[in-house]
């Protein structure tokens, strides 16, 4: 527990007290060990190795040949397809990301001020889609792409549809329906730590903002709450960026890898594909090189808007 | 106007000072179940139907217009998914069972240790380095995602662990998901209660586990169900290729290839795999609720 303190000191100074604060301090770091180790080996060195394997040609067998910034060029250039992935994830960043991220926000606002009983039931009901992993069946039910698919059979009943669409199939409607899937399966981690955080706000805040004159909800919302809910919100942007870049996977087993005319095709299927369909490993990591940096950026954006505003 | 307004929320908070919101009207309320009971249909709806069909025996399974109901429920799915998977791969449908119960069980365990041990000296031990730690751990949050896969298969080739139990546990140990959310609860805690047990003695791992951990229940409720969630629904994918080391989540794929044509088999899968997260979630979030209801220590 021992701060730090501040005053002018030489170089060599320096760095005797940093030796001196990490000894006394060792505890600390055996007590970080345990996580660092396992955080090294599989977050650290798999990120930071993307990077050069970019540069490389790889295909598992053979060792890495370095080719430059070649794959970079192929993958802006010549690769049209990248250029779909990279308009779908946009889109699909835009409706997964700041959408869902407003959702979150209302829906855990409303069940918050629900008795103990309600809340409960609410949250589990809005969260229990991002448990699954497999009742794509019952989408495939629905969106079938005969008449007898429900949502087809229910369409042409009302008069809506004179013939059934291919929902999975047909170019025009398969981004659409993976982004409402995608959006069904969205209220996760960051809807969760969002209902957390006003669970934390203290009760006596909003008594004081009532006698002080706050008149409805929304004014309590954006003078009391979401000022005192920084950290939380700021989590969720965090991870409702890293979800809504990397999406694909439900793509994937929605309407098959690769889509019709790659109508839903993602930057993180198109890594996939190259990945572990193709065994490129070089260039899948050069796409996933690009992905990062993308995220990076969205991080930086988000981070600086919420800032603004938080304080 | 504002002053009957403002007697009215003061004679409000004196009747009940903690029940409801102060703010808000009965046309509001009504209106925001509406809303949240529609959304919640729709949300729901999937889930509640692959239920319904998982219970219903071959005559109902193909019925059109379909039934949002079982008239004769039957287990026989259940009990085809143990027959189709034992005669599809030599495999008892049991040993994927246990292998992602254990696989789960030791994750969670070893999650919940390293990420409480860590997350306690970066929220309230001042050393060097834990500045650039925190960093690191912000921006591991976005990069720990599918992007990584691929190197952490190189990684774990390089390590010998391809195709056994360690390929699956040993990646999902240190999440940054789970340091980020204790160390953001914990810092939250008094540092006096911290001081007056190093006073007393206490070791760093001792005042970290007997006093810091128990006052945050509820990240570590919410990291409980993260964990359990993250490793029930894990894929072994390319890590594993034996039979005996699939975990269910990859059966359950492969067996809904078959897609519509054994659908009751199919849903009886998901339904299957789908009820241990759920009661963890529902088990952990009561819990929630309990201690944040008498969360104590203020100012």
């Amino acid at each position: 527990m021992a701060k730090k303190t501040q005053g002018p000191m030489n170089k060599q100074g320096r760095g005797a007290y940093t030796w001196h604060m990490m000894k006394a301090n060792k505890g600390c770091y055996f007590m970080l060990i345990p996580f660092m180790i396992f955080f090294i080996i599989f977050t650290v060195v798999p990120v930071v190795m993307s990077l050069p394997m970019g540069f490389t040609n790889f295909n598992m067998i053979q060792m890495p040949k370095w080719v430059g910034l070649s794959n970079f060029y192929t993958l802006f250039v010549n690769d049209d397809v990248f250029l779909i992935a990279v308009r779908n994830t946009l889109i699909f960043a835009i409706f997964t990301g700041p959408f869902s991220y407003v959702l979150s926000f209302l829906i855990a606002w409303l069940i918050n001020e629900m008795n103990a009983f309600l809340k409960t039931f609410f949250t589990f009901v809005f969260y229990a889609p991002s448990m699954t992993t497999s009742v794509y069946v019952t989408w495939q039910l629905i969106l079938s792409g005969d008449s007898y698919g429900y949502l087809n059979a229910v369409l042409m009943d009302l008069g809506i549809l004179k013939s059934p669409a291919q929902w999975i199939t047909d170019t025009k409607y398969i981004l659409t329906v993976v982004i409402i899937v995608q959006l069904w399966m969205s209220m996760g981690a960051g809807f969760l730590a969002i209902r957390a955080g006003f669970q934390n706000i203290d009760k006596s805040m909003y008594e004081a903002g009532a006698i002080e004159g706050i008149k409805n909800r929304w004014q309590e919302l954006f003078k009391i709450t979401i000022p005192s809910m920084g950290p939380q919100l700021l989590f969720a942007a965090v991870m409702q960026i890293s979800t809504s870049f990397t999406v694909g996977m439900v793509g994937q087993n929605l309407v098959g890898l690769p889509s019709t005319d790659y109508a839903a095709h993602t930057i993180m299927n198109h890594a996939t594909d190259y990945g572990w369909v193709r065994y490129e490993m070089g260039y899948s990591s050069a796409i996933c090189f690009v992905l990062f940096a993308a995220m990076l950026l969205a991080n930086k954006g988000v981070n600086w808007i919420l800032g603004k505003y938080l304080d | 106007m504002a002053r009957r307004r403002k007697k009215q929320s003061i004679e409000k908070l004196k009747v009940s000072a903690n029940k409801k919101p102060i703010n808000g009207s009965r046309a509001g309320d009504v209106c925001i179940f509406i809303f949240l009971v529609l959304l919640g249909a729709f949300m729901v709806f999937p889930l509640y139907y692959s239920v319904i069909q998982s219970l219903k025996p071959v005559e109902e399974l193909f019925v059109f217009p379909p039934k949002l109901y079982v008239i004769n429920p039957t287990g026989r799915n259940f009990s085809d998914m143990f027959r189709v998977a034992a005669n599809s791969w030599q495999v008892p449908l049991s040993r994927y069972i246990f292998n992602s119960f254990f696989i789960t069980i030791v994750i969670c365990a070893a999650n919940l240790f390293v990420c409480c041990c860590a997350a306690f000296v970066l929220a309230k031990c001042r050393f060097p380095g834990d500045k650039i730690i925190n960093q690191i751990i912000v921006l591991a949050l976005l990069f720990a995602s599918n992007a990584t896969w691929i190197m952490q298969f190189m990684v774990m080739a390089k390590l010998h662990m391809i195709d056994t139990y360690w390929a699956l546990i040993l990646p999902s140990i240190s999440t940054s998901i789970g340091l980020y959310l204790m160390r953001q609860s914990m810092s939250t805690i008094h540092d006096a209660m911290v001081e007056a047990a190093k006073v007393d003695g206490a070791s760093l791992f001792r005042i970290c586990w007997q006093i810091v951990v128990p006052n945050s229940k509820p990240a570590l409720m919410t990291l409980i169900i993260f964990a359990f969630q993250g490793a029930w629904n894990m894929q072994g994918g390319a890590l594993t290729y034996s039979e005996e080391l699939k975990t269910l989540p990859t059966v359950v794929q492969q067996i809904s290839a078959a897609g519509l044509a054994r659908q009751g088999v199919t849903f009886a899968s998901s339904v299957v795999l789908l009820i241990p997260p759920l009661l963890v979630f529902l088990v952990a979030q009561g819990n929630v609720m309990e201690t944040m209801a008498n969360s104590g220590m203020k100012d």
